[in-house]
């Protein structure tokens, strides 16, 4: 298991290192820059502009420049921000339980919703359930965030009124965050409405960026199903009389859950893309909607430092999902 | 003094938490969230809204709607003769804000004065880089490095700025944000401590209304600073809800969730106004969107060409297929509601068969050229690549092929500063301090490289200007760009395209709201009923 987790993890440091590589070029590769992004209209004199640009380093060879970040990177300095001046892992920190709270209920709702109708989809295989939810899926799946989400808040928020238009909590309830996540922190608070008002301003944004995973968990769950139904063993469990239920849910079901649970683990990195546009739409204070600002403003150090903590993020729960594969199935050990 | 402290933050805390449930509450939906709260270093109006013109007071104030200039911390002033010496008497008794993290010992005195232009101006100041890489951009393109010349302390309550050179825009740049007064007691207070960073985190001033919370691009709360030197706000609690989309401000604000909000998407103003429950406050905007000719490069060199192409053009077509009726066509370089706008002069007219004889006249066949779209939406040109499309088409009539470019906003505005920049380059300006000068200096001989996109300087429009800088007896100056705008209208370096309109929704609840030319959002004197 040792060797498992050292093998996995000799993988991961030349990915760490290929990211920082990708975000360090990809923000220098955008048009613009970020002392005239950040001088706005009136721009910047010549003078002060080769002022900045000495004071910043971005005069200096790329080379230079990359080794000296991801020299401050390994010693836990991620940078200050250009754009607010703050230490960008301290807006990080400040944000990420938004996105985090966010992301946990969207797949939440991804899973609870989306695993039953892929199997009952299975079950009943032509059936107009199937067709209906397979479907749905594909309309959820294609479907533009940023339209969608406009969608949902014209009707539920503007139509309907029974959700609120955007943000975390009703502006009457006003309380330090003492976690981040503000479904416990409006517990802690102890006001009364509070719990209500924040779950209830997370309903639209968790949906919306609930609708893709769920949309690629349904169909998985789907498809695994079905090759799983034709195997033997099932053929057998039904020959030998066992309720449909039971054959279902612990013959079929387990088997196909392997591939069901990696596409749950690949959806992080969906719902971290999706964030972004979510929390754009949503005004939600998460790490999507910074990043955007970030990329808007050419602000390189957010954007290289935000992009490589996201991946570091997204690796670590895949290396979590591998290492639990592993304890369900020890033949993946020995692979 | 440490149990006045506590009382004091007990109060305000009282007043902020324990208040909530009858405190007069008035929630704006701003546009994005501020970069920080020292209302010097950084440029963008979001930055402005939420500190300098919340937190903050300056020397002298735009009185309330105008852009007159009325005193502010400075009771009175008196200028010298020669223009080179501003003397202001300060207000006694301003207090700066008492906070749990700093509560001022004295009143604001001139040190706090010398204090705020310093740390911006003199390298050598500790504040000067307090925030690495600051480029305090507005107090360096106000031209204030090179005006100063020093800032005198007369006695406590006296300070003298003397200047190098006469500069009659010089009251109205103290009115704007960048030249807000800071406390010098409560920088002395963070140097000691080692935490300067926290200035723009957790800042003070003498303005209307104090920070009680941020929450990163989220909520910002200020409760109305009881020492107000104008008198406290008659709303207790100021919220920005930050809210980014201008289609989800729209639905925030029918939904009861803010009171008013900024900057709405032109496509839901007609709905906004459709709801009863809102009215819908609108604006000449101090803006101009223009089209500026390369006027170094053949044949845009040849005023009967630049004047042949701005005849080609339909600009009436534009304001009804861009502006949607918010907006009116642009004549001169300067708004009409600005002092000295030349009414007399009268606008090229729309006339393509004598612009295409124009043409031909002066030589020119088979002209094809460049036509620059902006990448973004600006207030006074809210689509320039459908502006582009439709003077296009203009031109095809007259026989010029026109093809559009366009690059990524900061690189747009560069390669447009090139000397050899091949075409017609679209951008515009807002005003910042409501002097004709703030306008016409962007065609300046000066300004050739920064923000003269038309390469244009003509020695006669550049006389007035100089001109109009030293002379102060307002008609005078009157005079003096009324005639400039004479010498642009018949030299023709940029096509002026339009003037917009601003737009400020908000719920019929809320009074004494008063749009500001100069697109600030004010919130004193602002009220709710209930």
């Amino acid at each position: 298991m040792l060797r498992y987790l050292l093998h996995k993890l000799a993988l991961i440091i030349p990915t760490v290192f290929g990211i920082s590589l990708a975000a360090f070029a990809f923000v220098r590769l955008l048009p613009g820059d970020p002392i005239m992004a950040l001088a706005g209209e009136r721009g910047v004199s010549p003078e002060r502009y080769a002022e900045l640009v000495e004071r910043f380093g971005y005069n200096r060879p790329y080379v230079i420049q990359y080794l000296e970040y991801i020299g401050r990177v390994l010693t836990g300095d991620f940078g200050i921000s250009l754009a607010t001046k703050r230490p960008v892992l301290g807006e990080f920190q400040a944000l990420f339980p938004a996105t985090l709270e966010l992301a946990t209920i969207a797949l939440l709702i991804a899973v609870l919703i989306g695993i039953p109708a892929g199997i009952f989809a299975a079950v009943k295989r032509g059936s107009w359930f199937d067709q209906a939810t397979m479907g749905v899926a594909l309309t959820g799946y294609s479907m533009p965030i940023f339209w969608w989400g406009l969608l949902l808040i014209i009707f539920f928020s503007g139509y309907l009124g029974w959700t609120p238009v955007s943000g975390r909590i009703g502006l009457q309830y006003f309380f330090k965050p003492t976690t981040g996540f503000m479904l416990i922190d409006s517990l802690i608070s102890g006001k009364s409405g509070a719990f209500k008002s924040a779950a209830s301003h997370l309903v639209l944004p968790a949906i919306v960026l609930a609708t893709i995973p769920l949309a690629v968990i349904a169909r998985q769950t789907r498809s695994a199903m079905l090759e799983v139904l034709g195997e033997d063993y099932v053929r057998t469990a039904r020959a030998k009389g066992l309720a449909p239920r039971r054959v279902i849910g612990l013959h079929a079901f387990r088997n196909a859950l392997i591939p069901v649970v990696t596409t749950i683990g690949l959806q992080v990195g969906t719902l971290m893309a999706g964030a972004i546009l979510t929390e754009t739409i949503f005004s939600w204070p998460g790490i999507g909607k910074w990043m955007i600002d970030a990329i808007a403003k050419r602000d390189y150090v957010v954007v290289q430092s935000g992009l490589l903590i996201i991946a570091l993020i997204v690796m670590a729960v895949n290396l979590i999902v591998d290492v639990l594969y592993a304890v369900i199935n020890p033949r993946i050990r020995v692979q | 003094m440490k149990k006045k402290l506590t009382f004091a933050a007990a109060l305000l805390a009282a007043s902020v938490l324990g208040g909530m449930a009858n405190a007069k509450q008035l929630v704006y939906c701003s546009e994005a969230s501020p970069a920080g709260f020292d209302p010097s270093p950084w440029s963008g109006g979001n930055d402005f809204d939420a500190s300098s013109r919340t937190i903050y007071s300056r020397l002298v104030e735009f009185e309330h709607g105008k852009t007159t200039i009325t005193p502010g911390l400075a009771e009175s002033w008196t200028v010298s003769d020669d223009g080179l010496e501003y003397t202001f008497k300060l207000r006694p008794g301003v207090k700066f804000q008492t906070t749990d993290y700093f509560t001022p010992t004295r009143d604001l005195n001139a040190d706090d004065v010398i204090f705020s232009f310093e740390r911006q101006w003199k390298k050598e100041n500790p504040w000067y880089d307090y925030l690495a890489g600051t480029g305090w951009e507005y107090f360096a393109g106000m031209g204030f490095p090179d005006l100063l010349k020093e800032i005198v302390k007369v006695d406590d309550l006296t300070v003298k700025f003397v200047l190098n050179k006469p500069e009659v825009a010089f009251l109205p740049d103290l009115g704007m944000d960048f030249a807000s007064i800071v406390s010098k007691e409560y920088a002395d207070q963070l140097d000691k401590a080692g935490t300067r960073q926290q200035f723009t985190q957790k800042p003070i001033g003498t303005g209307p209304f104090q920070l009680v919370d941020y929450q990163v691009d989220a909520v910002i709360r200020y409760a109305a600073w009881d020492g107000y030197y104008g008198g406290r706000q008659k709303i207790d609690d100021l919220i920005f809800a930050i809210t980014t989309d201008p289609a989800v401000r729209a639905q925030k604000l029918k939904a009861g969730e803010c009171d008013i909000m900024s900057y709405p998407a032109p496509a839901d103003i007609a709905g906004l106004k459709a709801d009863p429950n809102l009215k819908v406050d609108e604006q000449e905007g101090l803006n101009i969107g223009y089209m500026a000719y390369n006027t170094t490069q053949p044949p845009f060199d040849k005023v009967e060409v630049r004047k042949a192409l701005n005849m080609a053009v339909n600009k009436q077509a534009i304001l009804d297929a861009v502006y949607q009726g918010a907006g009116q066509a642009a004549i001169n370089p300067i708004p009409p509601t600005m002092w000295s706008y030349n009414k007399n002069i009268k606008d090229d007219p729309y006339d393509p068969d004598a612009a295409k004889k124009m043409l031909t006249d002066a030589g020119v066949k088979d002209l094809s050229m460049k036509i620059w779209a902006m990448p973004v939406s600006r207030p006074y040109n809210p689509n320039a690549q459908r502006v582009a499309e439709l003077i296009q088409a203009d031109y095809a009539k007259i026989g010029v092929k026109a093809e559009i470019v366009s690059y990524e906003w900061t690189e747009y505005r560069e390669r447009g500063k090139a000397k050899d920049r091949d075409g017609a380059f679209q951008l515009g300006w807002t005003g910042d301090n409501g002097d004709p000068d703030n306008f016409l200096f962007l065609l300046g001989c000066d300004a050739i490289g920064q923000s003269n996109y038309a390469i244009w300087c003509n020695q006669e429009f550049e006389a007035l200007l100089q001109k109009g800088k030293a002379t102060t007896d307002v008609a005078e100056r009157t005079k003096i760009y009324e005639e400039a705008q004479v010498v642009f209208k018949r030299e023709a370096p940029w096509l002026t395209i339009a003037h917009s309109k601003v737009f400020m929704p908000m719920n019929k609840k809320v009074t004494g709201f008063v749009m500001d030319p100069l697109g600030i959002h004010r919130f004193d004197g602002v009220d709710v009923t209930e």
